[in-house]
């Protein structure tokens, strides 16, 4: 699958990389349609109310009906995508399981601004349990990407499936990671850097991170593989069951609590393929603050110097076991 | 134009046809007593709402909806979404009526295995278009199907109906502001206005009235009927469709529990409730169900 020519530059928002992707996939989709509540500005929709008017949907700052008309537009054979912030698919998350997955829709839900990478809004803007909730819906598959490019190919990738999507998307400038030839899949995670004596799961901005603390690791001669998991349900069990075959122990990293999502998710599939010594990077269990997001991850845990630390624990405890 | 369309359209602007009438008042009596059999075998179930919105879902299946059962996914269709998911027991039993379910297997109500659950569920019957019953959010699909048909050109119309305690939810409000916002004129809904729900009276739990002037303010074509006379609801139903630029809402003035004297006007019979075979025996009596039928209607081994 080659990606949409436009795409968001080096330093671009996963959001509004999304934005593009969409307004760019609008005429080889034509059922598509795109729901806002007033937020279209920070989503990325931006691109789309201007490429296409006549498909963007103002519902105003009520998420529920906003969610749950999805789920009837679906049902007309469009395919409909809300767009809004991740705390407020959180308001809205008993029409999405209702409406749009019980229901057996084919409608997405695209939130931006997920974890402390929304910056100086602060905790209350701050979505640490999206991926947790939706992920415990059933049927719903859950995706988040890492770079501008990856989003770009998830946005197509989720209007070819046929089935309800949640994904999300990023609000601050994200380094790109992959380049014109990347490819994405779901359901797909990808070894992004080789490495033989832990492997670090990472998904959305924590790959990057993931990235630079292998690079770290390797100055001490620690050979840390990283692989991008992008879908987080369902998730690449075969994949995760390899790494902890070929390097016996599991960091994940995540810009989410480090209940219920990408690691909840990784340590589920392991416990029955292949346990084996595991590290959870993500917030501990709190809310967010104000700040920039780089600060943020460095005071709540998640920067890259705290993945590279988590690395040297699971060996510590790969060590042990041995 | 339908045939029901044109079967109602010969017979305005003085009154729907008379024969009309007593054929959708049967039809709405002989899913009542559905109803009270469906609940007795099922051991549980709403009939007091179910009771109070057996008339207006007869005019919809019986007269109004663009809808025939072996039409049931042809994207010209008129829709109807059941908002008060809980009066399921009512969608089904006049499903059955019109042909959409089988009339003996409608009766599994609420079993393990049956298609007809609880609350309604599209993806095992999918006739009733969407899953509903947490309330207000019947109100919001219906909303998405009216305005998916717009986008696409369909002139099909959508109706939904809403409890009055449903009204509370703030969901409700939004669709209703949203609606009026994007000039729905191919969406109607109907309150079934018992004014009781589940704990007590509506305004001892809380306060709707002023309901109509509430629906005017959000720019809604209102119109308060009698949600028991099939000759009013009929004339409602037809003078929404007939409303441009708008959409429409039908008050309907209803009795919760009605045709069943012991349930008339009781909250009691709002909530999920067992019936013992006398009340069920007595109810059907009520409803002038023949001796026989009232035997083989709460027979439970005919529930496969």
């Amino acid at each position: 699958m080659s990606a949409p020519a436009l795409i968001g530059t080096s330093g671009d928002s996963l959001r509004e990389a999304f934005g593009k992707a969409l307004a760019q996939l609008a005429d080889e989709f034509p059922k598509l349609v795109v729901l806002d509540a007033d937020i279209a500005g920070g989503t990325g929709a931006h691109h789309f109310r201007k490429s296409h008017p006549d498909r963007f949907i103002q519902f105003g700052i009520a998420e529920q009906n906003m969610m749950a008309a999805a789920g009837g537009l679906a049902a007309t054979g469009l395919i409909p995508v809300v767009t809004t912030f991740a705390v407020f698919c959180l308001r809205a998350i008993e029409q999405a399981r209702l409406s749009i997955a019980y229901s057996g829709r084919n409608a997405k839900i695209v939130a931006s601004h997920p974890g402390i990478d929304v910056g100086p809004d602060g905790g209350s803007a701050q979505s640490l349990e999206d991926m947790a909730a939706f992920r415990a819906i059933p049927g719903m598959t859950v995706i988040s990407p890492a770079d501008p490019i990856e989003t770009a190919l998830a946005t197509r990738a989720i209007l070819v499936f046929d089935g309800p999507v949640y994904m999300r998307t990023g609000r601050s400038p994200t380094r790109r990671v992959f380049g014109d030839d990347h490819t994405f899949e779901i359901g797909k995670g990808r070894i992004v850097r080789e490495g033989n004596d832990a492997t670090i799961v990472a998904c959305g901005v924590e790959v990057a991170r993931a990235l630079e603390a292998a690079t770290l690791l390797a100055e001490e001669n620690i050979s840390a593989r990283v692989v991008n998991m992008a879908t987080i349900k369902p998730i690449d069990s075969e994949l995760l069951a390899r790494c902890a075959k070929e390097t016996g122990c599991i960091v994940t990293a995540e810009d989410h609590n480090i209940f219920g999502g990408l690691g909840g998710a990784v340590a589920e599939a392991l416990a029955k393929t292949r346990p084996c010594p595991m590290e959870f990077v993500g917030l501990k269990d709190v809310f967010g603050a104000s700040g920039e997001p780089e600060e943020l991850a460095e005071a709540f845990g998640i920067s890259a110097p705290h993945i590279a630390e988590a690395v040297k624990r699971v060996l510590a405890r790969k060590g042990k076991r041995k | 134009m339908s045939e029901k369309q044109a079967k109602l359209e010969d017979a305005l602007p003085l009154a729907p046809v008379p024969d009309l009438e007593a054929e959708l008042s049967a039809a709405a009596r002989a899913a009542r007593r559905h109803v009270i059999a469906a609940i007795y075998r099922a051991g549980s179930g709403h009939p007091g709402g179910a009771l109070s919105c057996a008339d207006i879902l007869t005019c919809l299946y019986g007269a109004e909806l663009n809808l025939w059962p072996d039409q049931a996914s042809d994207p010209m269709r008129d829709r109807f979404v059941l908002s008060k998911g809980h009066a399921a027991p009512a969608l089904y039993a006049v499903g059955a009526q019109y042909g959409f379910c089988g009339k003996r297997d409608a009766l599994s109500l609420r079993k393990l295995d049956s298609k007809f659950q609880g609350h309604p569920h599209v993806r095992d019957l999918p006739w009733v278009e969407t899953s509903t019953g947490s309330l207000g959010q019947g109100f919001s699909v219906a909303l998405g199907l009216a305005m998916g048909l717009k986008i696409q050109n369909v002139p099909a119309r959508v109706y939904t109906l809403l409890g009055d305690g449903e009204l509370q939810e703030g969901e409700v409000w939004e669709a209703a502001m949203c609606a009026a916002h994007h000039k729905l004129d191919n969406l109607c809904a109907i309150v079934d206005y018992n004014k009781l729900q589940s704990d007590d009276k509506n305004d001892m739990i809380m306060r709707l009235e002023p309901l109509a002037a509430k629906f005017r303010a959000f720019d809604w074509a209102v119109a308060e009927i009698d949600g028991h006379a099939i000759a009013e609801i009929l004339s409602g139903l037809r003078r929404a469709a007939a409303t441009h630029g708008r959409p429409s809402i039908l008050i309907a003035h209803t009795v919760k529990g009605k045709g069943v004297p012991y349930m008339e006007n009781k909250p009691a019979w709002h909530g999920s409730v067992k019936l013992t075979r006398e009340q069920a025996e007595e109810a059907l009596s009520a409803l002038g169900t023949a001796r026989k039928e009232i035997q083989e209607l709460l027979a439970q081994e005919q529930t496969t």
